[in-house]
């Protein structure tokens, strides 16, 4: 089948300004141009966008998460950096 | 263990930070990848999973993706003969969420390293399979309500519960699908209550496909739990979060009000109120009948997947001019690069 030869994108849309992008899903494409069409038929049908993304699945660069260990190490020894980890009197702890 | 690690486990904030847990105990992945499904914690594309964990997962999800695919035939035969140009809209815009539910479905399970390629491939061969439902076919306006109703009920009450499915991405798509669903089985009940409400013989056709609708429905949750063969392991792996049985439990009870709204008669005379389990008890189903089709005899079983290669086949060209247009247009780039 044909869709073997498209490549893969992953789409990543903004349901509303001010929001973050969110990635959504994936689809297969030719290029970027029909990759943005394609997700604004599949993924906004109901006005759930106003801007798209799409990033081509290749150049996406990701951590594993069976390398958390020593990926986020570093920060697992400094609880000094969690607000919760000053105990102050009552009457101010809503600070 | 160190001095730090000590004084952060004893920390208020430890108790939300389970990382912490995975890091001091040396477990096996098996055991890390079992933690995770108790802990309720979802199953995402590049960590470890036990071999048929994937495949089971493959099997159920692509499933699913073909059966929303191939479940566009039997509504598409009427788009063309739809009674208004409201129902036509309405149709269309149906239709055309099937669509896009079978892309979400199929991308979530190009996720276990699978190719749509193969997938399709798959469902042309036979050696993959759909709901069952889709082989009935389509003989009435009426059959497009009932299936609306009927049909979207029942892979709705899946589908809800599918949302908490322990595969990240599958539960993602499930929740995506939901939101969009219920447009679909209200459009359906809606166009019934029209016929049902409407003259004798309107009446009449909403009764028929009632009649030949219900049955085949209460069928799409699959066969008894005794009778499951992947039940067992699919619900230990979170896969699935509540039996067949449960769910056709569900929709049976949902079902009944929703009849006597239509002012219909109940296609299943045995079914009867039960105090006591509060619940409402029912006739058995016809299962020869349901394996009969899933096992390729249905009325529309050769149909819907000669339907599927065929258009397929017709839409060559598409892809073509697309290939041609996109080598032409990389052409020029470079040529104006130059």
């Amino acid at each position: 089948m044909n869709t073997e030869k498209l490549e893969l994108f992953e789409v990543f849309i903004r349901s509303k300004r001010g929001l973050d992008h969110k990635h959504v899903g994936s689809l297969h494409a030719e290029d970027h141009e029909q990759a943005l069409e394609y997700a604004r038929d599949c993924y906004t049908r109901r006005s759930e966008g106003v801007s798209i993304w799409v990033a081509k699945s290749n150049d996406i660069c990701s951590s594993q998460e069976d390398d958390a260990e020593s990926f986020y190490d570093p920060s697992d020894d400094k609880p000094y950096r969690h607000a919760t980890y000053y105990v102050l009197p009552d009457p101010v702890n809503n600070m | 263990m160190n001095e730090s690690t000590q004084a952060f486990r004893e920390h208020p904030e430890f108790a939300s930070l389970k990382i912490v847990e995975a890091i001091t105990m040396t477990i096996s992945q098996e055991e890390n990848f079992m933690r995770k499904i108790e802990n309720e914690e979802k199953i995402e594309p590049k960590d470890w999973m036990p071999e048929g964990y994937r495949k089971n997962l493959i099997r159920q999800m692509s499933q699913h993706a073909h059966s929303e695919v191939i479940g566009m035939q039997p509504e598409g035969n009427w788009i063309t003969r739809a009674p208004s140009l409201r129902r036509k809209a309405v149709l269309l815009s149906k239709v055309q969420d099937e669509a896009g539910h079978g892309l979400y479905l199929y991308s979530a399970t190009e996720t276990l390293g699978i190719s749509r390629a193969e997938l399709i491939e798959a469902l042309q061969t036979g050696e993959a399979k759909y709901a069952s439902i889709f082989n009935y076919p389509t003989l009435t306006w009426g059959d497009v309500g009932a299936i609306g109703w009927l049909v979207d009920g029942a892979a709705i009450c899946n589908q809800v519960s599918l949302q908490r499915t322990s595969y990240g991405p599958y539960s993602r798509g499930m929740i995506r699908i939901c939101k969009e669903e219920s447009f679909h089985q209200r459009q359906g009940y809606e166009a019934l209550l029209a016929l049902a409400k409407g003259s004798p013989e309107q009446k009449q056709m909403a009764q028929d496909s009632l009649d030949r609708f219900y049955w085949p429905a209460l069928m799409m949750f699959g066969p008894h739990d005794s009778e499951s063969a992947h039940s067992a392991k699919s619900m230990e792996w979170k896969i699935k979060r509540e039996t067949n049985d449960d769910l056709r439990q569900k929709f049976i009870d949902q079902t009944v009000p929703q009849i006597e709204v239509l002012g219909l008669e109940h296609p299943d005379k045995e079914i009867k109120w039960n105090e006591e389990r509060g619940h409402y008890d029912s006739g058995e189903i016809d299962w020869e009948e349901f394996y009969n089709v899933i096992n390729g005899n249905g009325h529309c079983n050769r149909q819907r997947v000669e339907h599927h290669i065929d258009a397929h086949e017709e839409g060559t060209w598409v892809r073509d001019a697309i290939t041609a247009y996109n080598v032409k247009k990389n052409a020029k780039k470079a040529q104006n690069a130059a």
